[in-house]
This record gives C-alpha cells, sequence and structure tokens, in this order.
C-alpha cells in the first residue's frame, strides 16, 4: 500500500511538535525514519496508528485521503505499528494474544486460527509455540508474535518503533529477514530508529527528523556522516570546562556491572573528580538510566564495586548513599520526584536535615522563598507542585537539592526547559562544581553534552565507551557512537536471549 | 482560590442536601413519617441530660478512631482492621482488670494500667496487620478484615471459656467488674470525664501532629507518593508501621473505654462499630483533621439520637447509619463529579 | 456419626455453600475486568432483603430472586460509575456501600422480621438422585443450588473458552492491549461490574429464600458472607474453579467445627466457626508472599534441589489478580 502524509502539523500546547511533514512511501518500500529523541518521530507515528490526531494534514493509502480514529480503525484500514514494549498481554498464551479482539462469533475459531499462525510463523521462520505463555518470551520473540497478528489481520503497512532495542544478534537477523520478505510481499514498511548501522543495512531510503521537521532524506547507499549532519546539525560552540582531572578521585567504579530485564551493561570503569561534570549521552534506553541508577544505589550491581570518597558503598541502599552526600534527581518529576498534593514549603522543609519535631514553618516559608527566588520558579511558596508546569517543576526538584553535596546524579535536568531556564540551572551547577561536587548527568540533547560536560560516556544498546574528553568530541562523533557507528569491535550487544 | 474554595464547600452542601433527600426517600419507601423520624432522632439527643450525656460519652471513642484513621489515611493505608484493633484493646484491658481488681493496688492505678494494656493491645493488634502488609504483601484491607473476624472469636472464646461468668456462661459478656472499677463519672450521669478528656487531647495532638511536625509532613508524604519520600530520604515502611501501631494505640484506647466506661465487661460487640464509624467520619471530613471533632460529635449524636426510634416510631435505629453513610456516599459522588467537570482547566 | 448422616451432612455443605458461591463468582467477573466491588457485603445483605420482601408481597420466589439480582445489578451500577467515570477510589466507594447497604437492609426489613415466607423445596432429579453417593450430594437439592452449581461452569466457560471471555481477561491484564484491539474498555468494564453484581445479587436472596429462609435482621447470620466472599475471590485466583474449590473448602470447615463440636466441649463453637479465619489470611499471605523482595534473598540462599521445589510450590499457590485491577483506564 503507498503512504502519502501531506503537510502534518501537531502541537502539544508550547510544543510543536511535528511542523508540515511530507512523505511519500510507495508499497513494498522499507523506510527509515532517523532522528534524536524528541524529534517528532513517535508523535508522527502515532498519527499514522491513530492514537493521535493531526492539527492539520492528511494520510492517503493509496492515493485515497484517510481518516484514522484509533489504534483499532487503524488496523482496519491496513496500518499496523509494533511498539518499543509490544502491547500484549503477558499472561495469557501467544496463541490467545493472537486471537484476541479478532472478530467472529461467541466461540473461537481456535483451529483455524491455530492453522494460520503456524503458517504465518513458518513463512517468517519464527520459531513460536502456541501454547507458550507470553510473559516467558524474549523481546524479540514478542515482536514476532506481533508481527504475525498485524499481518493476520490484513496490515498492508507496519511501523516498528525502535525495533532492534533489547533483542539479540540473531533475532536481529531474523527480523531484518522478516521484513526484507514483507517488503517484497508488497507491503510498506516504516523503521523508526536511532541506530545508524541498522537503518543503512536494512532501509531502502531514510529521512530525517530534527525538532519536528523533516529536514532531508536520502536512498542507499548511503553517507553516514551526511546522516549524522542531518541528525544533529552543524558544529556547536563548545563552553567553558575544568582543566582535565588535576583535584582528588571522589567517586570510583571498578569493573561495575548492572543490569535488568533488557540490558546489561558490563564492566565499566570510570573514576570522577571533585567539581568534574560527566555527561552520559545515548539515545534512551540504551543503559544511561540504568547506570545513573546504580551509581546512586537505587539498583542492585550485579558485579565490580563504588567506592565514594574512599568508602566502600557496594550493595548498599540509596538512603546510605544519601547520607554520604550523593543525590540523585529523577526525569519523571511528578511519578518519582514531587509529591503531588504537598507544596512547594512542604517539600523544602521535607528535603531539609530537620532537626527538632515541631517544624518550624515560618523558616519553612522563608526558605522557600528564597529557593523559588534563587532559581526562578514561577510560583509561591503556597502552591502545590502539581500545579506548576513542567519546567517550574524541574526548577523545583533542582531547588531541592541540599547545599554540600558530593555527587549530584541528575536524569535529564533540563528537560522541558527553554534556553534561558537551562543556562541559568546550569550556571547554578557549575557554582556547585566550583564548590567541589562533581555531577553526572543523562541528556538527550548533544548541545547541552558537549556545552558542560568535562568528559562524555555514550551509551549504546547497553555498550559503554570509555570516558572521552569532551573538548576533543565533535558534534558528528558523538552523533556516530550515540547512533552506534564507530564503535570499537568487542563483546555482543544487549542481552543475550 | 477564593472562588475556587466557595464552589468546593457549596458541591460538599449539595452533596449533604442529596444524602437529606435519599435519606427522605428511604422513609418514605418504609412507610415512616420523615419529619417525625428526623424530629425524633434530633429529640433523643438533647432532650434530656440523659440524652447529652450519652452523645458524649459516644464521642470519646469515635473521636479515637476517627484520629486513629486519620492517621493511617495520611500514609495511604486503608486500616479496615481498625475494629478488631479495638476489640484487642477491650480485650488486654479486661485482662488487666482481672488480674489487679483483687491487688492491693488503688483503683487509680488499676484504671490506668487498664488504659496502657488497652493502648498496648490494640497496638500489637494493628502490629499484625501492618507485617502481613509490608512482609507479606496482603493488602491491609484483607489481612485487617481477617484479623477483625480473629479478634472477635478470641474474645468469645474468652467470654465462654476461660473468663465466663461463674454459673451460666453467657454470650452476651462476662462478669461486670465491681463499681470501684468504673472510670469514674460525673455525678449523677453516666459521662466520664477522663474517657472525654483521653478523646480531646488525643484530636489536639493528631491535629498538631499531621499539621505541625516532621513526622505528620513524612507520613503524608510516603501516602501520597513513596517512591518520591523515599528519594527524598524518608524510610517509608518504617513510617506505614508506625501509623499503624499509633493507629492500633488509639483503638486499643477506644477498647479500653468501652470496657471501663460503657459496659463494665467484655462483650462480642464491643467495638460498636466505632472503627468503621470512624472510617467514615475520616472520609466525610476529607481527612482534614481540623473538622474532627464536630463532625464525629454529630455522628455521635445521630447514633444515639437513633436509639429512639424503635422505641417512639417502631422503625430500626440503623437510620442513623443510613444518614450517615448517604452523606460520606453523595460527598464522594459529588466530589468525583467536580473533579470531572472542571478537570479540563 | 453414620455414613448417611454424613452424607447428608455434605449434602448440605454444599447447599449451604451456595450464596457464597453466587457472590464469589460474581466478583470474580467483576475483578477479571479489573474493577474491585467491595460493597459485596452490604449488597448480599441488602438483596436478601430485598428478595425476601418482593417474595412475600407477590408470592413468587422467582421475582425474589429476580429482585435480588436488581438490587446487586443496581449497587454494581453505583460503583461503577463512581469508578469508571468519576474515577474516585473503588475501596473508598465499596467500602461505603457495603455498610450503607448492610443499614438500608436493616432498616428497610424491620417489618419483615419474623415474618413467614415462601421456601425453596428440593427437586430431585429423576434418575439421577438415585445414584449412590453422587445423588444425594449433587442431585437432590433445590433449584438455587443447581444454579450454584451450574454458574460455575458457565463462568468458566465465558472467562476462558469464549471470544469475548478472552477480551475481558484482555481488559483486566492490559487495557491499554485491548483498547488497541479495538475494545471499548470503559463501557465492557460497565456491562462486566453490573452482571457481576447481578450474579453476587443472587446470594442473598438463596439465602433468605432457601438456606435460612425468612429475614432476621441483624441476627440473620448473614453480615460477613460478603468479606468472605472478597477474601475466597482472592484465593480462587480468579478462576471459577479455583474459587469454587475455596468456597466448598470453607463450608466444609465451618461444617466441620460443627461436627466436631461434641468431641471437643472446651471449644466453643464460634471459634471453631471461625478457625477458617486464619486459615484465609494464611492462604493470602501464602498466596502474595512469593512476591517479597526478603523472600527472594531468602530463596537465593537456599541449596539447589530445595529451591526448586519450594519455588514450585509457590508457583502454584501464586494467584496474580488482573494487572490492572483497581486502576481506572484513560485512553489518553
Amino acid at each position: 500500500m503507498n503512504v502519502e502524509l501531506k503537510d502534518i502539523n501537531k502541537t502539544f500546547g508550547a510544543v510543536h511538535a511535528n511542523v508540515g511533514i511530507n512523505m511519500k512511501i510507495p508499497a513494498g518500500t522499507i523506510q527509515g525514519i532517523l532522528g534524536e529523541n524528541g524529534a517528532g518521530k513517535s508523535t508522527l507515528m502515532k498519527i499514522l496508528s491513530g492514537f493521535i490526531r493531526p492539527d492539520q494534514g492528511q494520510i492517503l493509502l493509496d492515493g485515497r485521503p484517510v481518516s484514522i480514529h484509533s489504534p483499532a480503525d487503524a488496523i482496519r484500514q491496513g496500518v499496523g505499528m509494533l511498539h518499543q514494549d509490544p502491547l500484549d498481554f503477558p499472561p495469557l498464551r501467544l496463541i490467545e494474544n493472537f486471537t484476541l479482539g479478532h472478530a467472529g462469533g461467541l466461540l473461537p475459531q481456535q483451529g483455524e486460527a491455530l492453522k494460520d499462525f503456524k503458517k504465518l510463523a513458518e513463512q517468517f521462520g519464527f520459531s513460536l509455540d502456541p501454547e507458550a505463555y507470553v510473559d516467558s518470551l524474549t523481546v524479540g520473540e514478542r515482536q514476532q508474535l506481533e508481527i504475525i497478528r498485524l499481518i493476520w489481520l490484513g496490515a498492508r503497512v507496519l511501523i516498528f518503533d525502535e525495533p532492534t532495542t533489547g533483542i539479540s544478534g540473531p533475532q536481529k537477523v531474523n527480523l531484518f529477514n522478516a521484513l526484507r520478505i514483507l517488503a517484497k510481499q508488497g507491503m510498506t514498511v516504516l523503521f523508526v530508529s536511532h541506530k545508524l548501522e541498522d537503518v543503512e543495512g536494512l532501509c531502502d531510503r531514510v529521512v530525517v527528523l530534527r525538532q519536528g521537521h523533516l529536514v532531508g532524506g536520502t536512498q542507499a547507499p548511503y553517507n553516514t556522516h551526511q546522516l549524522v549532519e542531518m541528525m544533529f546539525g552543524k558544529e556547536i560552540t563548545l563552553g567553558e570546562r575544568s582543566a582535565g582531572c588535576a583535584e582528588e578521585v571522589i567517586l570510583s567504579l571498578h569493573e561495575m556491572a548492572v543490569e535488568d530485564y533488557r540490558l546489561h551493561i558490563g564492566r565499566t570503569n570510570l573514576d570522577v573528580c571533585r567539581g568534574e561534570v560527566i555527561g552520559l549521552a545515548g539515545m534512551e534506553g540504551s543503559g544511561q538510566n540504568l547506570f545513573l541508577r546504580a551509581v546512586a544505589g537505587m539498583v542492585r550491581t550485579v558485579g565490580g564495586q563504588i567506592v565514594l570518597d574512599g568508602q566502600d558503598l557496594t550493595g548498599r541502599s540509596y538512603h546510605v548513599y544519601k547520607e554520604n552526600g550523593v543525590a540523585f534527581l529523577p526525569a519523571s518529576r511528578l511519578e518519582e520526584g514531587l509529591v503531588p498534593g504537598l507544596t512547594i514549603t512542604e517539600h523544602v522543609i521535607l528535603a531539609e536535615e530537620s532537626s527538632g519535631f515541631f517544624i518550624n514553618w515560618e523558616k519553612g516559608r522563608q526558605l522557600a522563598q528564597e529557593r523559588i527566588s534563587e532559581f526562578n520558579v514561577k510560583g509561591t511558596p503556597a502552591n502545590t507542585v502539581e500545579s506548576l508546569s513542567g519546567g517550574n517543576q524541574q526548577r523545583a526538584l533542582l531547588a531541592l537539592l541540599r547545599d554540600q553535596l558530593t555527587l549530584l546524579l541528575l536524569e535529564h535536568p533540563t528537560r522541558g526547559l527553554d534556553i534561558e531556564s537551562t543556562i541559568y540551572i546550569w550556571s547554578k551547577l557549575k557554582e556547585r562544581c566550583h564548590q567541589g561536587t562533581s555531577i553526572l548527568f543523562i541528556s538527550s540533547d548533544l548541545e547541552e553534552i558537549l556545552h558542560y560536560s568535562d568528559r562524555v560516556l555514550v551509551f549504546f544498546s547497553g555498550k559503554v565507551t570509555a570516558p572521552l574528553e569532551a573538548s576533543t568530541l565533535t558534534t558528528e562523533k558523538l552523533g556516530e557512537l550515540i547512533g552506534g557507528m564507530g564503535w570499537p569491535k568487542s563483546n555482543g550487544e544487549g542481552k543475550p536471549s | 482560590m477564593k472562588k475556587n474554595n466557595w464552589l468546593t464547600f457549596g458541591f460538599q452542601v449539595g452533596a449533604i442536601i442529596l444524602a437529606l433527600l435519599f435519606t427522605t426517600a428511604v422513609l418514605l419507601l418504609a412507610g415512616a413519617p420523615p419529619l417525625q423520624a428526623y424530629l425524633s432522632v434530633i429529640k433523643g439527643t438533647v432532650s434530656s441530660m440523659d440524652n447529652v450525656t450519652n452523645v458524649l460519652s459516644a464521642w470519646a471513642p469515635l473521636l479515637l478512631t476517627t484520629c486513629g484513621v486519620l492517621i493511617t489515611f495520611a500514609a495511604g493505608l486503608w486500616n479496615i482492621g481498625i475494629e478488631g484493633q479495638i476489640m484487642a484493646g477491650a480485650i488486654f484491658t479486661t485482662g488487666a482488670l482481672r488480674l489487679l481488681q483483687n491487688s492491693s493496688l488503688s483503683t487509680g492505678w488499676i484504671l490506668v494500667i487498664g488504659f496502657l494494656a488497652g493502648l498496648v493491645g490494640g497496638a500489637i493488634w494493628a502490629a499484625l496487620a501492618g507485617v502481613l502488609k509490608i512482609f507479606g504483601g496482603v493488602n491491609e484491607i484483607f489481612g485487617g478484615l481477617g484479623l477483625n473476624f480473629v479478634a472477635t472469636a478470641f474474645a468469645l472464646y474468652l467470654i465462654i471459656g476461660p473468663w465466663a461468668r461463674p454459673g451460666i456462661a453467657s454470650t452476651s459478656g462476662t462478669l461486670m467488674f465491681p463499681q470501684k472499677l468504673w472510670l469514674p463519672t460525673l455525678p449523677k450521669v453516666a459521662l466520664s470525664p477522663w474517657a472525654l478528656g483521653v478523646g480531646l487531647i488525643v484530636v489536639i495532638l493528631v491535629y498538631f501532629l499531621l499539621r505541625g511536625t516532621h513526622f505528620g509532613l513524612r507520613l503524608k508524604a510516603v501516602g501520597k507518593n513513596a517512591k518520591a519520600a523515599f528519594l527524598m530520604g524518608v524510610p517509608t515502611w518504617q513510617y506505614s508501621m508506625f501509623a499503624f501501631l499509633l493507629c492500633g494505640s488509639f483503638a486499643g484506647l477506644a477498647g479500653a473505654i468501652q470496657v471501663t466506661s460503657v459496659y463494665h465487661r467484655l462483650t462480642p460487640a464491643i467495638s460498636s462499630g466505632y472503627g468503621f464509624l470512624g472510617l467514615l467520619v475520616a472520609m466525610l471530613i476529607n481527612y482534614q483533621a481540623l473538622w474532627a471533632a464536630p463532625v464525629a460529635l454529630f455522628f455521635a449524636a445521630l447514633n444515639i439520637g437513633g436509639i429512639q426510634l424503635p422505641i417512639v416510631l417502631k422503625l430500626d435505629s440503623s437510620l442513623s447509619g443510613v444518614l450517615q453513610e448517604t452523606m460520606v456516599l453523595f460527598v464522594l459522588l459529588v466530589e468525583g463529579a467536580r473533579q470531572q467537570l472542571f478537570r479540563k482547566r | 456419626m453414620n455414613s448417611s448422616s454424613i452424607l447428608l451432612g455434605l449434602a448440605g455443605v454444599l447447599f449451604g455453600a451456595a450464596p457464597i458461591m453466587f457472590a464469589v463468582i460474581g466478583e470474580t467477573i467483576t475483578e477479571r475486568a479489573g474493577i474491585i466491588n467491595l460493597s459485596l457485603n452490604g449488597t448480599i445483605l441488602l438483596s436478601a432483603m430485598a428478595g425476601f420482601a418482593a417474595a412475600v408481597g407477590t408470592g413468587s420466589i422467582f421475582l425474589g430472586f429476580v429482585a435480588g439480582a436488581v438490587i446487586g445489578a443496581l449497587v454494581a451500577l453505583v460503583v461503577a460509575f463512581s469508578s469508571i467515570t468519576l474515577k474516585q477510589s473503588q475501596v473508598a466507594v465499596g467500602f461505603v456501600l457495603t455498610l450503607l447497604c448492610r443499614d438500608l437492609s436493616y432498616f428497610l426489613g424491620h417489618a419483615y422480621i419474623g415474618v413467614g415466607g415462601p421456601r425453596l423445596n428440593a427437586v430431585p432429579i429423576p434418575v439421577l438422585s438415585r445414584i449412590p453417593i453422587l445423588g444425594t450430594l449433587v442431585f437432590n437439592q433445590d433449584v438455587m443450588t443447581y444454579g450454584s452449581f451450574v454458574i460455575i461452569f458457565l463462568a468458566w466457560f465465558w472467562i476462558f473458552r469464549t471470544r469475548p471471555g478472552l477480551m475481558l481477561r484482555g481488559i483486566g491484564e492490559r487495557p491499554a492491549a485491548a483498547y488497541v484491539r479495538g475494545a471499548n474498555v470503559n463501557r465492557l468494564r460497565y456491562i462486566y461490574t453490573i452482571i457481576g453484581g447481578a450474579i453476587a445479587g443472587l446470594a442473598g436472596p438463596a439465602f433468605s429464600l432457601s438456606v435460612k429462609a425468612g429475614w432476621a435482621g441483624s441476627l440473620s447470620g448473614l453480615d460477613g458472607y460478603g468479606w468472605i466472599a472478597l477474601s475466597i475471590t482472592i484465593f480462587g485466583g480468579w478462576d471459577p474453579f479455583r474459587a469454587a474449590f475455596g468456597v466448598y473448602l470453607f463450608a466444609f470447615l465451618q461444617w466441620l467445627g460443627l461436627v466436631l463440636q461434641p468431641y471437643l466441649p472446651n471449644i466453643p463453637t464460634q471459634v471453631l466457626q471461625v478457625a477458617p479465619f486464619p486459615l484465609m489470611i494464611l492462604t493470602l499471605l501464602l498466596v502474595n508472599i512469593s512476591n517479597a523482595e526478603w523472600v527472594q534473598r531468602v530463596l537465593a540462599t537456599l541449596p539447589e534441589g530445595t529451591r526448586r521445589v519450594v519455588v514450585k510450590l509457590l508457583r502454584a499457590l501464586r494467584a496474580s489478580p488482573p494487572a490492572s485491577l483497581g486502576v481506572p483506564f484513560e485512553s489518553e
């Protein structure tokens, strides 16, 4: 089926997520869609797959303008989407997941469906046991199930959102073969990814999105430099940074390994100096969050040691880390960082080292007002945190940090903030560095990474680079690494499944 | 800001009116004269000194359970097990009194120890629910429920077994304690200022605890967002457990009051539903301790007033319950409607 | 006790368990859709009273059952409305309703205390009731008890063997995924909550028109059944067959308590009758325990062989609720 997107526009409040996107994808093509986090890829795909409606613009399938009301409507019209975390039912069996929602009478036609299931699985070379339970499957296998299901329901357009995150090497080969078969059968495949190697190896054509715009497109064979430039833009001026690690080492990671059900980060070594800023770069889900939480003591490591200021804190709980001067700021403000229902004053009081039994409300209010002014939070001490805008919530989170900290761990510290706020916040953070606090921060913004870090670690599918001097990094090199190119060939990627 | 508060208040008043309309409809359905029913309830509370003091007597345990439940609600817990905690307190108090009644201690001391025993009993019973929840993953609603039944069974066992009345063992209760062990009352009435005093002290305590202490603030943080509270350094499970202990202690004191001041013995129904009623009061006042005292008084009045109904109008006294519960229901529904209506601001 | 009286006693267990069976099966269906109907205890009392009143008023036992089901459905509608549309806490509304319905039943039923009313008679099924043992147990009961048998199979069949039942499971587990597959999640939740409530509403008349015919207000002994039913729903792992096992186990233990009474004179009846509750707590504990972190740590320290056995045991006991139970759904 031919797909055409005409002048698609979508705004969320102040954010213009898709700006006049025009695309034409002929049937039988594997179309790659590249872009950083926040470029607008997922918004566009959500529009095409029926989750959200565009503010403006048209979708045409085989030349006919269509209106897609819901995800179920989309599949009816032949558009199916495979989410990064497949929307399936873990406690149910594969064959049940396969048939759930399919139209029919009271009794399920189990026999027919089973036949179709087996036929489709065989066609793509997937080995799936229809009687197995989905929660026993790997991510790759869940993808395979979803693929045959969507085809069974009549999808002619398949959208894959970051499909190669968290699957093994052999499974990726299977997946790519399946996609090529699909394209040969006349399906249109949209492959959304940040992994340059995958896109270059698989897609017939590629478009690049940046900040809501479709900045360009090319066809195979590809020029990596060109792609990186389109994704990340031109060179960025570099900011001030400290001259290398002259001070003492404040944090030492020795052969640290940590894992969750999707990723395994193995044997990392890192020495962080007092007052240093380390940026953790990479696309979301590449392992930075896991890494940072391990350093905060929130996630148990499975190997190695963490030594903070001479003390071995391996295996200890987060509260012990906190007592030793570590602070962790999560990215999800209202879910993890702030308490909805409590005011700014109450947060400030909670975050402070409390002395005594009774709360000194007057002092608390004053302190809250000070912090509000210092961080320019648009709100009063009596405001509840959920009434603040996203950006102000971020500032409030930062405003809650204690004065003397050894190590500050920030998950996306300036997400949702405008340039001015970002600069202001960083000036405050740099102040702390001068006072001796070391900072590790995660960011999807290359400019931020390059501008403020002394050294950078890049994450990709659980792999971590050795610390790179920011002064020697170019935007292009960084972009390449984030996209998975330019890594030394060593141990396998991701978690074997 | 101001307009918002008036709007909310308006909705709440609307809810109360709806509740009255509903209850009136129920009365009509039962073929009863609504106005007379309401009047007789009112009369039942204020018409005589006895009635007024009965209301104040019922106020005390209700104050205690309401305050206890405010603490567990602050921590985000549904302490349905509070009825069992009252019972456990009553059992411990009875046990202490039985042990000491023939000893050489003065009655004052015996009563004090009795109260302390009740406090401990309730706290232990609540701790059980807490352990089940924190270490066993058993939802505190079901854990508490099961423990309620167990507490009642234990009380029955004691009443019919080891603590049975000499002669005819009766399920109506143990032998009454001699008058000297009754909590001293005001002259000529059945109201003990001590019981009321304990209740009022606890209200004030809980009010300041929740509003003005670090403990209270941390507890609220745990209740509203345990993850964020944890990140801010609050030891979450310890706070949850402490909330259980505190509420259990208050419930235990309520049990102690029931034994020493109202029934003067252990009966199988000694908790008198004050636990659940406390939950209702807490829900009605939207968990704000400021309103605990007046609303609890109102509910206590309804309870006592309702006793008149079978006598005067041949109606079941559960009408009071209907009125109380309908009020809470409509406040809940109206609040929900208000939130949904004004959501897309 | 001779064998025939034991047999009759066991038949009585099946008979007496019928009301709870309706409640548990109804609640299982509701919770499978992701909604908790905590008002069960009150609903049963109110539907018992209403069923009895309707039967006395109209002279028709059938209408009595209909009235009970209607009451169950109405209360469930309030729960559904509050939870799904108003997005309020399901526990809060269920708790208030359970008390309200109880008090409504006492208040409105006042006039019916001690009144004589119709009562179901046993309807032995020809031929089948002659089968030794099984005949007496299963085929010599009244219509309501037969209904309680049938509803187990119907519910199981619906949930596990039909297409819409598959969707029901989907909604409870992962409403977002069900939504993507075209389900109108909230509308289906309404429907299943009301159906579940209606089935649970049959529990009341099953009691007041059969097991213990009549209405005795607060002395009816019915208060508490709803809480038991809620616990057995969890124990039953949201599977009608396992739930039925739980119901009969509970009823059997209560009966056993009565039977053993003369042999254990020191322990009062009430205590033995309440013995299933610590058992219930224990099972709730066992059902959840495998999830606790400290248990995982202890398991890691056990020797391989023992650990495998323990893990298998825990797996068998584990009852995972529908993942979205109690969580409101927004289609964004």
